[in-house]
């Protein structure tokens, strides 16, 4: 192929580092620069502002220092959206993972029945949030759905309408949505690994076990922060599934932080609150992306296929 | 070929480009549109209201029939979605970019348009045109006045909240209809045991389980207890008449009342009304527009006859009025204090001849099934196919010593949040009734 720069037009390139090479490079980051700018961090910004005014978003926007913030650290609610924002995101990790690893290892394998079971299972994904929440609560219902229709009694339980149920089954169905997608990171991860380190710890004599967790496992350990990232960044901005799943309820035993902030906002008229919450979240949500990607050791430039 | 790159690199960062640059006028060219009629004539008023059959159709009717009466002061319209309007308005009205005719609710909501100083004062203009003041129900006045001034006129129709109960459940179960809330609690037990729900309620849809607060607080304490709420005055709520209200609805829930999974059942699917019409449920508590659509969805349910119908029995030894009532007074249209002179005309000149003329009243009862908020309408009621539901709701609303608005309504949206909160954690024992009155005593005139 042609198109591969060929070395003498490098050379020249590279003897001059201000000029040429560079400046397109620059110029080609401000469409991205600009529209993060306009869409992320003036509103970030704009956000920040209103958390130190009074404004029900109607009148006047009146400047209340620090009032929002002390209403919200006062009041039991965020505590209480915090912790359930935190068991959300710690049962979905805990459920999403292990089973995503397994069938990402079992689609990784060149079969071609595994490839249509691939398609198979990716459909959840190709699904809306609100409608995945709409099916849900209508097979669900106590009088109407799956239980009472076939007549199953296990099944025809107060699932939506008692807290710990009702967790539980938003957590189940936040997991038949996103494990599809994250199988599918793992799948990619999988084969990344060089068949030769498989072919080794099979000469070795490795069993199928000894190399997932000798072989497979240790290789995918940035699989497994990028995944785990997106699921707990990701499970902080869990809106509308909960929203019409829910409704935060019952009661308030599944109003996330986010849920906890709309309704602030937009349901009470308080916007100064509402935008003291949405901080909260940013920053908690920067928090843990920093934290995992601690966890992880090195930077992500780093070589992920160790021994290859 | 060595330059291919670089070019393709500048095509593509250009198309990223122009992209950002759609997207961002599309951003500001979300205003309404569609569904309008009219020019751009400067007395040319904007009006947007619900879409939903059948009211949208009745709706646009008496907009056109104006238009086509007033070549000289158009109506442009423009319909809404019930969850988009209600945001929509809100952003509209706090951008100063409202339209001229706000259709609402009345109320608490109305109140903070009034505070924003976003509406325009009525008062003047009903004492000049007291005419079209006197064709309405006076009751419906009530939601359209902040501060003893009218800053909306009421239109459509009166939905007070009824209690429904299925005849053919009762005839089966050998049960009367209940003449107090005693009865109403003897019969609990008696449709439990044929592993009928008693009751009907919509758990998840907060607002729902209001209906019953509302009810049985105005029979035990008297309609003055809310008013006081609604008046600000401090620690309202802590009156006795609150407690005994919340531990009866704490009974209530703990002896299953309202069925089994009652929480997970939702109103926007009208799952509250098909338990009540496939018999799963005997009685029903629900605002007055179900009558509707139960006829639709309930196959020969309504016309069969197995519907019955009654106001909330009396509670022995209360103070309330058995007479009272509570749900909605009406609907509301105010004027944009943003609005040019011409523009508030058209507005006014809409309010004296096409809100609620003849043909929209009539089209109400005969499309709507629902009572118009306009006085003298027996003769039209009573030719009626629904003719004796809507003479009970004539009846009702006319007859009301105290016809309040639904608490989430009537109320501030920041007051109606908390109230709504704590009303779905009382149904889920989440607080105790003495907490209630004290996180709600928190909030009032807030």
């Amino acid at each position: 192929m042609t198109v591969l720069a060929p070395p003498p037009d490098r050379v020249a390139r590279s003897s001059n580092p201000t000029g040429g090479r560079s400046k397109p490079v620059v110029w080609m980051v401000l469409p991205a620069l600009v529209m993060f700018t306009a869409f992320g961090v003036v509103p970030l910004l704009g956000v920040l502002g209103l958390s130190f005014t009074q404004w029900d978003g109607i009148g006047e926007i009146k400047p209340a220092g620090l009032d929002s913030w002390t209403a919200v650290f006062t009041e039991p609610g965020l505590l209480h959206s915090l912790w359930v924002t935190f068991l959300v995101m710690a049962l979905s990790w805990v459920f999403q993972t292990p089973m995503s690893l397994l069938i990402g290892v079992f689609l990784a394998a060149h079969k071609r029945y595994r490839g249509f079971l691939a398609v198979l299972y990716f459909i959840p994904l190709l699904l809306s949030s609100a409608a995945i929440a709409i099916t849900f609560s209508a097979l669900l219902n106590p009088n109407f759905g799956l239980g009472a229709g076939l007549g199953i009694e296990w099944l025809n339980q107060d699932w939506l309408g008692q807290g710990n149920l009702a967790l539980g089954v938003l957590v189940f169905v936040v997991s038949w949505q996103f494990i599809p997608f994250h199988s599918l990171i793992y799948q990619g991860g999988i084969r990344q690994i060089p068949t030769s380190m498989f072919e080794a710890a099979e000469i070795d004599g490795a069993g199928k076990v000894r190399t997932f967790f000798s072989i497979t496992l240790p290789q995918l350990k940035y699989t497994i922060i990028t995944s785990s990232t997106l699921m707990v960044v990701g499970s902080l901005t869990f809106f509308d599934l909960i929203f019409v799943l829910t409704g935060g309820g019952p009661g308030d035993s599944t109003r996330v932080l986010a849920l906890e902030m709309y309704q602030t906002g937009f349901k009470a008229n308080l916007m100064g609150p509402a935008s003291v919450i949405a901080v909260i979240l940013v920053l908690v949500g920067l928090g843990l992306a920093l934290l995992l990607r601690r966890l992880g050791g090195g930077s992500s430039t780093d070589s992920q296929l160790e021994g290859a | 070929m060595e330059r291919s790159p670089i070019s393709r690199r500048t095509f593509l960062s250009l198309t990223a480009a122009a992209g950002a640059g759609a997207a961002l006028t599309a951003c500001g060219s979300s205003g309404p549109g569609g569904g309008s009629s009219g020019g751009g004539a400067a007395s040319t008023a904007s009006y947007w209201f619900l879409t939903g059959q059948p009211g949208e159709g009745i709706r646009q009717s008496a907009a056109e029939r104006f238009n086509k009466a007033n070549p000289n002061n158009k109506l442009q319209f423009t319909a809404f979605e019930n969850d988009a309007y209600k945001q929509k308005i809100k952003t509209a009205i706090g951008a100063g970019q409202a339209p001229t005719l706000i259709w609402g609710w009345g109320g608490g909501g109305l109140k903070s348009y009034v505070d924003a100083g976003q509406v325009e004062d009525l008062t003047g203009w009903f004492g000049e045109n007291a005419a079209v003041k006197d064709k309405l129900f006076p009751s419906s006045f009530g939601p359209a006045t902040v501060g003893g001034k009218i800053y909306a006129m009421p239109c459509e129709t009166v939905q007070p909240i009824v209690l429904y109960y299925n005849k053919k459940v009762f005839e089966q179960a050998g049960a009367q209809p209940p003449q107090s809330f005693e009865d109403m609690m003897a019969l609990v037990p008696k449709f439990k045991g044929k592993g009928i729900a008693p009751f009907s309620l919509a758990g998840k849809a907060r607002w729902t389980n209001m209906m019953w607060l509302e009810f049985l607080l105005d029979r035990i304490g008297g309609a003055a207890v809310f008013q006081a709420v609604f008046d600000g005055q401090k620690d309202a709520w802590s009156d006795p008449a609150v407690l005994d209200m919340l531990t009866k609805i704490q009974t209530m829930v703990k002896d299953g009342a309202f069925g089994k999974g009652f929480s997970s059942v939702d109103a926007a699917d009208n799952a509250d009304q098909a338990l009540l019409y496939t018999g799963k449920a005997a009685m029903m508590l629900h605002g007055g527009w179900t009558y509707g659509s139960m006829k639709n969805d309930g196959g020969d349910f309504v016309s069969g006859g197995n519907l019955g119908w009654m106001n909330f029995p009396p509670v022995a030894g209360g103070k309330g009025d058995p007479t009272d009532t509570v749900g909605n007074p009406g609907q509301y249209l105010a004027i944009s204090a943003k609005a040019t002179a011409e523009q508030k005309e058209t507005a006014k000149k809409f309010f004296t001849s096409g809100v609620l003329d003849a043909d929209e009243t009539k089209a109400w009862i005969d499309q709507g099934g629902s009572v118009p908020v306009v006085k003298g309408t027996e003769s039209i009621l009573a030719a009626s196919p629904d003719a004796a539901f809507l003479k009970f709701v004539y009846d009702t609303s006319v007859n009301a010593k105290t016809f309040a608005q639904s608490w989430d309504q009537a109320l501030s949206p920041t007051a109606a949040e908390a109230l709504l909160d704590n009303i779905a954690k009382l149904f889920q024992n989440q607080v105790s009734p003495q907490q209630w009155v004290t996180n709600m005593n928190q909030v009032i005139g807030k």
